[in-house]
């Protein structure tokens, strides 16, 4: 039993047949094992996005396989694979997909409600989650009450309320200025250090340098990916330039 | 860096003593800009020197020694905040010289060559990123000067990307033409030698 928490095997995407054909993902191998942060960056039209549905069994691959917590989703049913997104999958996207008419608490505590959790053990949670953000006096306010920051924290809270595991972020900075879009990796970074593995989709560097490895996608291949970085003692060497 | 106005800035807060402005210094640059004592005496020589700080008449030079900046020094220092350093004439960038270079030259792939800049560069800013992570959150200074080199890095990351992108395009075209190595671009804009 391997503790990697998402596992790519050999999987490729096709989509539409014959002269429409595009070959999304040929081939990824990738593993991210609990604690861990993988940043996945690439071109437009590389696959990153492919990657990202795929291995929230949004969507299936065309071929190769994917291991969720060590269960290989192919052999899950719809039910199964609907359980699996609710509780151990939380998704971050660049627009926050906050829902307009429920608030900051209701839409953290949505996720476990669904799931069957008691509405009161839910709001529970979900101000737990809010507070580990420090969002607990922004509970009772709406989505268009919040600035953009906060609205994706909102959004962080929810992809982690409960016990999920894995986390995946498609640009999850979208269109929030450095500041902001550093406070939303921050926390992220802290999720992963209580043991969530996420997976961060994006084309942003300055995003990519939280994770731990960054893996480069071009044409749906991994073509190439960083290695791990030394202390950051090693920067303090150099003198300034006179 | 400009050490001499680094220094002034500190002696506008009130006199101060070598060894206080050195540790000064190092403590407000976020500990990145390590710099030694001996510059720092002969820094302020310079300064006195200049007329831009007087020092106390009695007391030998050493580590006792006091001192303050002049009417001279504040208003140095006040024209060197508010003068831009030179960003006018593009430098010749090795990295810059050396995709050009890798599209002349038969058997390499210059998108192999661009990933290969792309990957340290990124490994330098998640160096960057950590320090930033375990040091700088409570540390105004480190946290300015952490976010100024990756800016820097990542403005590389991004004409990596641009070049990248603009090379596929060029070579989906019919006879792309291949750049020269070095463009004319010294008449134009005037390349610093």
């Amino acid at each position: 039993m391997s503790d990697h928490v998402l596992e790519l095997r050999r999987v490729s995407k096709v989509y539409g047949t014959g002269p429409t054909e595009v070959q999304a993902l040929r081939g990824v191998d990738l593993s991210v094992e609990a604690g861990a942060m993988v940043a996945v960056m690439g071109p437009s039209g590389s696959g990153k996005s492919s990657l990202l549905t795929i291995a929230g069994s949004l969507e299936d691959p065309t071929s190769g396989e994917v291991l969720v917590g060590g269960a290989a989703v192919s052999g899950m049913s719809r039910n199964e694979r609907a359980r699996l997104r609710r509780r151990y999958i939380g998704y971050v996207f660049q627009d926050f997909n906050l829902l307009p008419g429920l608030t900051a608490a209701e839409n953290v505590a949505l996720p476990l409600e669904l799931d069957g959790v008691a509405a009161r053990k839910a709001r529970t949670a979900g101000m737990a989650a809010l507070d580990g953000l420090g969002l607990a006096d922004r509970a009772d306010r709406f989505p268009d009450e919040l600035s953009g920051g906060e609205r994706q924290r909102v959004a962080i809270a929810r992809a982690v309320v409960g016990q999920r595991r894995l986390l995946l972020a498609d640009e999850p900075s979208g269109a929030l200025d450095s500041v902001n879009g550093e406070a939303v990796m921050r926390l992220m970074h802290a999720a992963c250090k209580r043991g969530v593995a996420a997976v961060v989709v994006t084309h942003d560097a300055q995003l990519a340098s939280w994770a731990d490895r960054v893996v480069f996608l071009r044409d749906g291949r991994v073509a190439d990916q960083t290695m791990p970085p030394p202390g950051p003692e090693s920067l303090l060497a150099s003198g300034p330039g006179q | 860096m400009s050490v001499r106005h680094a220094l002034l800035a500190l002696l506008t807060e009130g006199p101060k003593y070598g060894l206080q402005l050195r540790e000064e210094f190092v403590a407000r640059t976020g500990e990145v800009w390590p710099l030694n004592v001996g510059q720092v005496y002969t820094t302020l020589q310079r300064l006195e020197r200049d007329g831009l700080v007087e020092s106390d008449d009695t007391a030998d030079a050493g580590p006792q020694k006091g001192f303050r900046i002049t009417p001279e020094g504040e208003h140095e220092l006040a024209g060197w905040l508010r003068t831009p350093p030179d960003l006018t004439s593009p430098p010749r960038d090795e990295l810059v010289i050396k995709v050009l270079v890798a599209l002349r030259v038969p058997g390499i792939d210059v998108h192999e060559v661009i990933q290969v800049h792309r990957r340290y560069v990124v490994e330098l800013m998640q160096q960057w990123t950590r320090l930033k992570d375990d040091e700088a959150e409570f540390d105004l200074g480190l946290a300015l000067v952490v976010d100024a080199e990756l800016f820097r890095l990542d403005s590389v990351i991004r004409w990596l990307d641009a070049a990248d992108g603009r090379l596929k395009r060029a070579a989906a075209e019919p006879a792309a033409p291949v750049p020269a190595l070095m463009p004319r671009l010294r008449r134009r804009v005037g390349v610093r030698r």
